[in-house]
């Protein structure tokens, strides 16, 4: 039975990494009041560019590092375009995920099929060999540990620090923070390529660790996922984190109900994830007061600052 | 001005020549001020006479585009507000500038440079808000408080900064009686600790009583600087608004009508928890009377407008009647069709779309009493002829009925909406904020206006939180506390007092004020 349940907690392990990275990034941009809907699109360019630098310097924190740039910079565009010259941040959302689909497929059009044998895992000594506990939690590569320490960081971050303050208030009433002085355009700025970057390496982590290899669209939605994520998990770090988890979990357990003949039509079963990460969240999250403490309340409005 | 020349040295802040102007208007047109230490300002002008911009320009908000500013003798040019509070300038803006979802510290502690947020913050704060009196709970959320507390909040904010200055805009608009008091022993108490305040208004008792000198402003310009105990309240009005104030009492001399608009025992309680429940609300209207209901901001007033003008249905049926018949259960178009119209206090969005045309706005809620649609038609012709007389009656400046309502300015807007309503000859005006942010001039048109209405045998209910306002026009006051009406009292025969207690939930003794 071990032999089994080992394996089936690590794929869901990393089956739910990107999800974590992606969505605590998308929750940073809309805490600060900015919806970017184009989560799926800055993912895809993250996991091609990280791959192709990967294959051509076969360094692991190059190809890192240019997956969390590639999304930054697909970010960018975004915030010059919701920012600077005012664009509607939905439509400008969905026109980003449709670029990113297209211009991954145009770089990646060599890379199908080029093998990479993927991220090398980090055991950590004497942790690694606490039976069970141990090839669970011990044995990952750094992206999974990453992805456990940025949760930790960003719920800091948030309810700890300065920054994190300003950060939330934006959110809550940029003509307010306007007026008392601080920087709405260029702490949104951050916000947004925070959450490309964050984006990006949830897709390298697809292309680098995941697969590892490159496919076109192969985000396969994951995009949309993390962005209901945070709306579910009412942009409170932990309950992110816990979300992801939850939506690997049950795709993992879902894919060997299916492999093990459950007597369920596999079109329901596919279902379950989502339907069961909404219930969940949405069960635990039913509270109207916090919903209206945690949620941004500018978001998605455009903020001129001479208005 | 010969005031500003004799003592820029021993003055703290001194303005030469301030001159802004945006496109098409000039809003600052070469204004002098001098403001010594210690001393309560007086900053006064009709809405639109440039008080907002003078002062943005001292808090480094806007930049002027010529003139000099002297702080403490010394030209210096404040670039943002940053640096006006480092020169030692703060400002309790009228909107304020508070996070609904963080706490009264979170809001505090953003409102300071990050080395003055220090630990020992809230240990300051409380010590402050028990020097001064203005008391508050660090721990409460912005949203669940009072508009006197939130105001507080902001007013600790300036003083944990220690200012030489303090600037406050209109501040008294959105308090009780009572809170104003306090409020001004607060001031009183800063100014005799060496603080300088500008105090904006276009309230003159108020300045009459806080206030040694006055700047008032019209049309950009100085109009006068004097020493208000040398003026009375009628002549800084008129210096103001360029004209003497025609003060009458507008209360009707005509005995009241028929009962045309009555309310049950109406209860709601609201669905969030952000709003306010009502109360037993019951009340009358006769043709010819205005009912004036006071309070402060945020105890029902949305709703009462709401429930009344059908926005939020209410039960049983009989629970609201007009001219007789039963409409608690009916909505807005079905209740404007027996009669009833309704102003609400929020102009964009509520009261009017921004980015809808002033003739369609017009559509919205006079498409069937005045027939503007055939047959599922619009009849634009007729439309159009309505706006424009609407327009023309009510003096709204802006460029036709093809204007966007966002265009127009708050008071061009309001008077628009007000004569949109008005136009339509309702037999019941339920309207709440008739003159917010409408310069003293237009607010007494409308108030005209409102009383023409009630004379040719409307019944008005008037929500307001200008009690001066109530007292100039309404025939009965009541006042709404926390959901709950108080009584209705001849405006003859009541006194500020009792209307202070009636706000804040005291009921009025019945033996002192009988019907």
């Amino acid at each position: 039975m071990v032999d089994i349940l080992i394996p089936a907690i690590i794929t869901i392990i990393t089956a739910s990494t990107p999800l974590v990275y992606a969505a605590l990034g998308e929750m940073i941009a809309e805490k600060s009041g900015v919806l970017n809907l184009g989560v799926e699109g800055m993912m895809l360019m993250g996991a091609v560019t990280g791959f192709i630098a990967v294959t051509q310097t076969s360094s692991v924190m190059i190809g890192i590092l240019a997956a969390m740039l590639a999304g930054a910079g697909m970010s960018f565009i975004f915030a010059v375009l919701v920012l600077g010259l005012q664009a509607t941040q939905v439509a400008t959302g969905l026109a980003l995920t449709i670029f990113g689909i297209g211009l991954s497929a145009l770089i990646g059009q060599g890379l199908v099929g080029v093998a990479y044998e993927g991220i090398p895992k980090l055991s950590i000594p004497l942790l690694s060999d606490i039976p069970f506990i141990g090839p669970i939690l011990f044995e990952h590569d750094i992206l999974v540990y990453g992805s456990f320490v940025i949760t930790v960081v960003v719920s800091w971050f948030l309810r700890k620090t300065r920054a994190g303050l300003i950060l939330r208030a934006v959110g809550d009433s940029h003509h307010a923070a306007h007026a008392i002085g601080y920087p709405v355009i260029r702490i949104r700025y951050m916000a947004i390529l925070f959450g490309g970057a964050m984006a990006g390496i949830a897709g390298g982590y697809l292309s680098l660790a995941y697969s590892p290899l490159w496919i076109e669209n192969m985000s396969a939605g994951r995009g949309w996922i993390a962005l209901a994520l945070v709306v579910f998990a009412t942009w409170r770090p932990a309950r992110v984190f816990f979300g992801a988890y939850l939506f690997g979990g049950i795709t993992i357990l879902q894919l060997h109900a299916q492999a093990m003949g459950a007597g369920v039509p596999s079109q329901v079963m596919s279902m379950l994830p989502y339907l069961a990460t909404i219930m969940v969240l949405v069960l635990i999250s039913r509270d109207q007061k916090k919903i209206k403490m945690n949620s941004p309340a500018c978001i998605g409005q455009p903020f001129h600052p001479s208005s | 001005m010969t005031e500003t020349n004799h003592s820029r040295h021993e003055s703290l802040l001194n303005l030469l020549d301030m001159t802004r102007s945006y496109p098409g208007l000039l809003a600052n047109d070469q204004i002098n001020l001098t403001l010594n230490r210690g001393e309560i300002h007086a900053l006064l002008g009709e809405n639109g006479a440039g008080k907002s911009t003078l002062v943005k320009m001292i808090y480094g908000v806007l930049k002027p585009d010529s003139g000099q500013i002297f702080w403490q003798g010394k030209e210096t040019s404040i670039n943002s507000p940053a640096m006006a509070r480092e020169l030692g300038i703060a400002m309790v803006f009228q909107h304020f500038s508070l996070f609904d979802s963080l706490t009264v510290l979170e809001n505090i502690v953003l409102g300071l440079e990050a080395r003055e947020a220090s630990d020992n913050l809230e240990a300051r704060i409380v010590e402050i808000s028990a020097k001064y009196g203005l008391p508050l709970e660090p721990d409460r959320h912005v949203y669940s408080l009072s508009v006197g507390e939130r105001q507080r909040i902001e007013i600790i904010r300036c003083l944990l900064q220690n200012p030489k200055l303090l600037i406050m805009d209109e501040p008294t608009s959105v308090l009780t009686p009572q809170e104003a008091e306090s409020l001004f022993e607060t001031l009183r108490r800063l100014c005799h600790e060496g603080m300088s305040i500008l105090y904006i208004s276009h309230k003159l008792d108020e300045i009459k009583a806080l206030c040694r000198y006055a700047t008032i402003l019209r049309h950009g310009r100085v109009a006068a600087s004097v020493r208000v105990q040398d003026e009375t309240a009628n002549s800084l009005a008129a210096k103001m608004i360029g004209e003497e104030l025609s003060a009458v009492n507008m209360t009707s001399e005509n005995s009241p009508g028929e009962l045309r608009f009555a309310v049950d025992k109406l209860d709601y309680s609201a669905t969030d928890q952000f709003g306010v429940g009502l109360k037993q609300i019951s009340l009358q209207v006769r043709g010819g009377e205005i009912l004036g209901i006071a309070g402060v901001a945020g105890n029902g007033q949305d709703e009462l407008l709401s429930v009344l003008n059908g926005e939020i249905k209410a039960t049983p049926p009989s629970a609201i009647r007009i001219d007789g018949k039963d409409c608690a259960n009916q909505g807005p178009d079905q209740r404007r069709s027996l009669g009833l119209a309704s102003i609400p206090s929020e102009r964009l969005g509520h009261g009017a779309v921004p980015g809808l045309t002033l003739n369609e706005n017009t559509l919205l809620t006079a498409h069937d009493r005045m027939g503007l649609v055939r047959m599922g038609l619009i009849d634009y012709q007729k439309s159009e002829e309505f706006g424009r007389k609407v327009i023309s009656d009510f003096d709204v400046r802006c460029h036709g009925v093809g204007a966007e309502a966002g265009s127009l300015s708050g008071g061009n807007l309001q008077k628009f909406i007000v004569g949109r309503e008005i136009n339509q000859k309702p037999s019941v005006l339920v309207v709440s904020q008739p003159t917010w942010g409408v310069d003293a001039g237009a607010a007494q048109a409308i108030r005209v206006a409102l009383r023409e209405l009630a004379d040719s045998g409307a019944a008005i209910v008037v929500i307001s939180q200008d009690l001066d306002e109530l007292i100039q026009i309404s025939d009965r006051l009541a006042a709404i506390c926390s959901g709950a009406l108080s009584k209705a009292l001849p405006t003859a025969e009541v006194t500020l007092e009792q209307i202070g207690l009636m706000m804040s939930g005291v009921q009025a003794m019945d033996s002192e004020a009988s019907e």
